[in-house]
């Protein structure tokens, strides 16, 4: 059956069956701009049920919150995918903004634990049957859930950018002269610091037992509690987690983040359309070219303009460059995690800095490019680029990868740390909404530049790469896979790069964004990244969310490392390849 | 070793007679002791954000940072020399970077590497995001950039080399008599809590109650 048959089936269904077999229960979104259905929160689970079971729409790609102030409603919204491809289905919840309670998806979806928990903490959407509703990127006891519209921060100057401090006449102060701290902090009235307790990750602690199965009152003698992080060289960054231990084995394990919780969706909301382009750089800033593009994508549905020919060729081009680049570090520190210390770096960071070199000579920055606009591109190739990147991709990388791939993959270390070690199963990788590489390593061949392409991807001859086992070995070797079909792409496109144009229109500093949602998605090197975006016609975004692979994976991280010794969990963990400007966001 | 040529390091105006000059150095301590020190900086492995990529590049073949002396990552603080704050501080995360510090033997030096830790950057209006590290941490070298290219962390770096240079035994503070204080830790309340600015809540609070019974007394006037 084709894509499209199956695509008019579905909505046979959706339209027949969904809006008369739940009558008064599901209707349709009619506001100007806006797609999908939405459901009275009293049936959400029965009728989510039937969407999953009986429609097909076994992946749960998004769940976010909206905070519509002027409604006095918060709106949780939900994109859901079906693994076979197609476009996602949006769903949406609306509840009372006072009493905001909706049941909670994670029995159906385990994947929307941790997205739930956020919409929890950033913006107090409370989710009944969550098993464990904890804050999940700022800490027990803060103030506030602050991406509530009502809610400002220490540093709040103006609802939007550019702030009429800055221009027209440029009276720039800093923020820290006018806080009485001189920080960027702010305080509940009358707050006194000595009468307060820090919570000191009790509830996480809590939450570990738990899941252990053990007594909450607190820990037995013989399981031992381990901390990892935040500052430890194997977490990539700034990432936490705890496990409790019984020997060498794990027995459960809570990964903890927001340590590099940046208020990206917040700032966000304050930019321009296009102030927010450089700050999608720094979400994953090993691929800022790729979030770039799904940034891009989300405006461009929005406003309605499509790049020409040759700026699409150059998104497809700079984005799998960007994937290799990726995925050659990803490779190299899954080898540093495995004890191979920093000589397969070096070898996967040879090629990226190659790789950089474009970059900064097209968009004028090795890491952070802020490269695309919408409707095309910023500049087109400075001279004597064209020829570097052809030479790099029809010469260079394929020789490069072979040699990599001889070096490192029938390395019986590495076969003997990672083969077995941390399995999910396809259909554990599907119930968690994990994406991307660890998804294709589990069997299912789910990559959005074949199930639901965007761009120019549907005119490459590349295969998905796919791997079954859902171990730790597969996810390196899918990498490998990648990193072979994405030369493929990048040689046909290098080959086929017309001439033209890069920008549809006139290049624009301040972009009119008509009124509306759009959910712009694309495979990034690590998943699905997507951007939910909300316009309401002014020149900043209502809501600006990012669905972002790295934290989403995260939610089948426990369940890949219960069972198997504390050391594999790094392994892991590397197999995995998170970056935490995107998981923190 | 170019510190180390004849005319660098007789400069003490001793005389060495000709026939020794190969075999006997004389210089100052300072100078012997500054020289260890700045040739063998040793970073903490310790990446907080996008500059922590840099980082790891600067550590890399192209860039290399081992030609200064910098080879050696410790992750551990108790071995490390120089803690690079390599991006966006947050407040979650600064308590962590505090006791990093504390942990730190002396001499300890700290670079803000990046536009978010000098000053908190493009994120700097946050609700989570702490304005420079500085602001808990004593910093001694600032680079610019978001992130800052490898060489200009290698620039960064030779410029806490010289500040090296120029430190003398007599003065610095890990030599003195009185013992160094540990930094407080903050702590996160309803927002980052830096126990130096009690002060200030205590006497916000005193005006607030001054404020209470003034306005009391004058509705009993009223």
């Amino acid at each position: 059956m084709s894509e499209q048959t199956l695509a008019s089936a579905a909505n046979v269904l959706e339209k027949g069956e969904l809006l008369s077999r739940f009558p008064g229960y599901v209707t349709r979104d009619e506001r100007n701009g806006y797609q999908g259905y939405i459901i009275k929160a009293d049936k959400l689970l029965e009728i989510v049920k039937a969407v999953r079971d009986e429609i097909g729409y076994d992946y749960l790609s998004s769940v976010t919150g909206v905070d519509y102030l002027p409604e006095d409603m918060m709106e949780v919204v939900y994109h859901a995918s079906r693994t076979i491809g197609g476009p996602p289905l949006t769903l949406k919840v609306q509840v009372p903004r006072n009493n905001a309670v909706v049941p909670s998806l994670v029995p159906l979806y385990p994947g929307a634990d941790f997205q739930e928990r956020e919409a929890w903490d950033l913006m107090g959407i409370r989710f009944e049957g969550h098993p464990d509703l904890r804050r999940i990127l700022m800490w027990e006891g803060f103030a506030s859930h602050p991406l509530r519209k009502d809610w400002k921060e220490a540093y709040f100057e103006e609802d939007g950018k550019p702030f009429k401090s800055r221009w027209p006449d440029g009276h720039v102060w800093r923020a820290e002269d006018k806080n009485p701290f001189g920080l960027n902090v702010s305080y509940p009235e009358g707050f006194n610091p000595e009468t307060w307790t820090p919570d000191k990750d009790a509830l996480l602690y809590a939450s570990l037992s738990r899941s252990q199965g053990g007594s909450e009152s607190g820990l037995r003698t013989e399981p031992v509690l381990v901390n990892m992080g935040p500052q430890h060289p194997s977490t990539h960054g700034v990432f936490r987690f705890t496990v409790i231990l019984d020997g060498e084995t794990i027995m459960a394990l809570k990964p903890v983040m927001g340590y590099l919780h940046r208020n990206h969706e917040k700032i966000g909301e304050r930019n321009t359309f296009l102030q927010n382009m450089p700050f999608t750089d720094r979400l994953d800033y090993f691929s800022s070219m790729s979030n770039n593009f799904g940034y891009a994508l989300a405006v461009e549905k929005l406003m309605g303009v499509k790049p020409p020919e040759r700026a699409e060729y150059l998104r497809v081009i700079m984005a799998e460059l960007t994937r290799i680049s990726n995925h050659l570090a990803a490779i190299g520190f899954f080898l540093n995690d495995l004890g191979a210390f920093f000589t397969p770096v070096l070898y996967g960071f040879e090629e990226r800095e190659l790789i950089l070199d474009i970059f900064e000579a097209v968009s004028g920055s090795r890491m952070m490019c802020n490269y695309f606009r919408f409707g095309g591109v910023a500049r087109d190739l400075p001279e004597g680029i064209y020829e570097k990147i052809s030479k790099l991709v029809n010469e260079r990388l394929p020789r490069k990868i072979d040699e990599l791939d001889l070096y490192l993959t029938n390395s019986e270390i590495i076969r003997g740390r990672t083969e077995g070690v941390g399995v999910l199963t396809p259909e554990q990788a599907i119930a968690y909404s994990t994406c991307g590489p660890v998804l294709r390593a589990s069997g299912v061949p789910y990559d959005l530049r074949r199930a639901d392409p965007y761009s120019i991807y549907d005119r490459f001859d590349f295969d998905v790469a796919v791997r079954y086992h859902g171990d730790a070995y597969d996810r390196y070797l899918i990498r490998m896979d990648e990193l072979r079909q994405s030369v493929r792409i990048l040689q046909q496109a290098v080959r086929d790069l017309p001439e033209g144009s890069i920008q549809e229109g006139k290049p624009q500093y301040q972009v009119r964004v008509p009124a509306g949602e759009a959910y712009g998605r694309v495979e990034g090197p690590k998943g699905e990244l997507g951007f939910y975006v909300v316009s309401n016609g002014k020149p900043n975004p209502w809501r600006y969310h990012v669905r972002a692979p790295s934290f989403i994976n995260l939610t089948a991280y426990e369940s890949m490392c219960v069972g198997n010794k504390v050391a594999d969990s790094v392994a892991i963990l590397g197999s995995i390849d998170i970056v935490l400007g995107e998981t923190d966001r | 070793m170019s510190d180390m040529k004849q005319e660098n390091i007789n400069n003490t105006k001793y005389d060495i007679p000709p026939e020794l000059e190969a075999q006997v150095h004389v210089t100052t301590l300072d100078k012997i002791y500054n020289w260890g020190r700045r040739s063998s900086l040793w970073p903490m492995m310790f990446g907080l954000a996008c500059c922590a990529i840099e980082m790891i590049c600067t550590a890399a073949s192209r860039y290399d940072f081992s030609r200064f002396g910098m080879e050696v990552m410790r992750p551990s603080p108790r071995q490390s020399d120089v803690m690079i704050v390599s991006g966006t501080v947050t407040k979650k995360m600064i308590p962590q970077i505090v006791r990093l510090y504390n942990q730190m033997p002396e001499p300890k030096y700290v670079v803000a590497m990046g536009a978010c830790a000098s000053g908190g950057g493009p994120f700097k209006e946050g609700y989570n995001v702490v304005s420079g590290v500085d602001k808990y941490v004593p910093v001694d070298v600032y680079v610019p950039g978001c992130p800052p290219t490898p060489q200009s962390l290698l620039h960064g770096l030779i410029t806490l080399q010289r500040k090296i240079d120029a430190q003398s035994i007599k003065e610095v503070r890990w030599y003195q008599k009185e013992p160094i204080e540990a930094l407080p830790v903050p702590v996160l309340g309803p927002d980052i809590m830096d126990p130096r600015k009690y002060e200030i809540f205590k006497a916000q609070m005193l005006q607030e109650e001054a404020q209470a019974v003034e306005s009391a007394a004058q509705a009993e006037q009223a």
